[in-house]
């Protein structure tokens, strides 16, 4: 581990990869319980053209593609919320458009190609600036906090969305919030592990956590500790063998996933035993 | 005596089919009300309706005398829906789930309070699930599944309580235990309005029924025991399950529920 603090680019990819191991995780609990679990990815696809449209204005990409992001969540929490079965329709027709709206802006971007399309697509953490983790580590803790101050109304509205309504929730609200919490995370994610595969880190540690863990909490803090494991293992393992560090951390993430299928078969029938009266 | 929940003209269509078709109910404090009916009358719809949770296309709903809409008091209400949501499957455990009914008493910034805990407590022990608190709700049986659904309700301390057929699926034990809770809700003047295919246990409980028929109200009065047995020798039947003239009408169709039921799932009424 010494051999590879020694690079600057990898310290600022390491630093950016525990931010996002951290927070997609914690948002993607929630996401995962209100059976949003493709949400990562529509934002995902609808980004790529907030990136497209900075290369195209000369604006930093990582500011448009906030911007964009956060317009798609927004778009696409409201087919939602509308509930109908056309919604599904309408959010595919969302998504191709972000993609190919992407690639043709990218393309006609002055002096940029299909490595600049690859290194958002798929990440390229090595290529991660100071002042890109400034602003990883700024939208993570924004994540965070959201998370913090209204865990409690989003535990409800993920729950059961009429309960969350007798409550007195301002259920619309607390939708938008969670959508665009979850915009703001792909754009975090989207250096490190790329924005087609942003949706695994929001997913899968929390797919791996609930095979084993008994409670919301638990399941959210094992899965944070798994992203982390996930990214900060896959950068490392990129770094030493050559690989691209996105994949490397998916697959690890993946491997982790069914091993906790086994270990969570094992637990649940050692709990039949012990709750049979 | 203050009215908990009023409906006036309610008609509620969804998918352009009418559900409730003029429907004019007060629930008054401390009632005790059942609303029966053959699958697809509108129960369901009726008393979601009665939360703002299903949009009226006619007439009007107030909470406690205001419209769903400008309510705030939510504390005061505790919905039972009909089952627990399993969602995406993050597992979540009995004690989670059932402080969660706090939401509508706390405040943000302050942590969980001694009288949170205290209310969780109380509401884990009334539905004997207290040795359960730490585990995984998706790892229950149904019934253990509503009753904490009910102890959600119960954490949040409201005056009325709102339940989607709470006793569906429930084992007779567990029922049972249902009807102590309820029971016990009662002695305390809370308002509960629930929803019922068969009463068994809770039958006794019951200050009013309500009988929906395609979306209206085709009996209102007091519940079948008493309206067999004539209403004063049902000690407990209050006054204002005021004598319908006639009060027998409406009760062959209810006692028939089953056969109307059948009927409804023939005729696609359902």
């Amino acid at each position: 581990m010494s051999g590879i603090l020694q690079y600057d680019f990898m310290v600022l990819g390491l630093v950016a990869a525990v931010f996002v191991g951290l927070a997609a995780p914690v948002v993607g609990t929630f996401i995962v319980q209100r059976r949003l679990a493709l949400l990562g990815d529509g934002i995902g696809h609808v980004a790529l053209t907030g990136v497209a449209l900075g290369f195209l204005t000369g604006t930093a990409p990582l500011v448009t593609a906030i911007i964009v992001a956060v317009l798609g969540a927004v778009a696409i929490e409201m087919v939602r919320a509308r509930g109908r079965t056309s919604g599904d329709v309408a959010l595919a027709l969302l998504f191709y458009g972000g993609i190919a709206g992407g690639v043709l802006l990218i393309y006609l971007s002055p002096g940029q190609s299909n490595s600049t399309l690859t290194s958002y697509l798929f990440g390229s953490i090595s290529t991660v600036a100071e002042r890109d983790v400034w602003v990883i580590g700024g939208l993570a803790v924004a994540v965070l906090g959201v998370v913090a101050l209204f865990g409690r109304e989003l535990f409800v509205l993920c729950q059961d969305e009429e309960v969350a309504r007798a409550s007195g929730l301002p259920v619309r609200f607390l939708s938008l919030l969670l959508a665009v919490t979850a915009a703001l995370t792909v754009v975090i994610a989207m250096r490190v592990v790329g924005l087609l595969l942003v949706s695994a880190l929001m997913v899968v540690p929390v797919a791996t956590s609930q095979q084993i863990m008994r409670s919301f909490r638990g399941t959210m803090v094992l899965a944070t500790a798994l992203g982390v494991v996930a990214t900060v293992g896959g950068l490392t393992t990129a770094f030493y063998i050559d690989v691209p560090p996105g994949s490397a951390i998916v697959l690890i993430a993946l491997a982790g996933f069914v091993l906790s299928l086994l270990i969570g078969r094992f637990v649940r029938r050692s709990r039949t035993w012990e709750s049979t009266p | 005596m203050s009215a908990a929940f009023t409906m006036t003209g309610g008609e509620v269509a969804l998918d352009g089919r009418p559900i409730l078709r003029g429907v004019d109910l007060t629930v008054r404090d401390g009632e005790f009300l059942v609303v029966l009916g053959a699958n697809g009358s509108g129960k369901s719809t009726l008393i979601r309706t009665l939360l703002g949770l299903v949009p009226l296309s006619g007439g009007s709903v107030q909470l406690y005398g205001t419209p769903p809409g400008k309510f705030r008091d939510w504390g005061r209400i505790g919905y039972v829906p009909q089952r627990l949501s399993v969602g995406g499957g993050v597992p979540a455990t009995v004690r989670e789930v059932v402080s969660s009914g706090r939401i509508a008493r706390r405040r943000r910034f302050r942590r969980t309070a001694a009288e949170d805990r205290r209310a969780v407590a109380d509401a884990l022990d009334a539905v004997g699930l207290a040795d359960r608190a730490g585990y995984p709700v998706q790892a229950l049986s149904g019934g253990q599944q509503q009753r904490v659904l009910i102890a959600r309700a119960l954490a949040g301390e409201p005056d009325a309580f709102v339940m989607d057929e709470p006793t569906a699926g429930v084992d007779a034990d567990s029922q049972r235990l249902l009807a102590d809770t309820l029971a016990g809700l009662r002695e305390r003047g809370k308002t509960v309005v629930l929803v019922a295919h068969e009463l068994g246990p809770l039958e006794p409980l019951i200050t009013r029924a309500i009988v929906l028929r395609e979306g209206r109200i085709a009996y209102d009065g007091a519940p079948p025991a008493a309206a067999e047995a004539g209403v004063d020798t049902a000690g407990h039947i209050h006054a204002h399950a005021h004598a319908h003239t006639g009060v027998l009408n409406g009760w062959p169709d209810v006692i028939g529920s089953r056969a109307a039921a059948a009927e409804a799932g023939a005729t696609g009424e359902a």
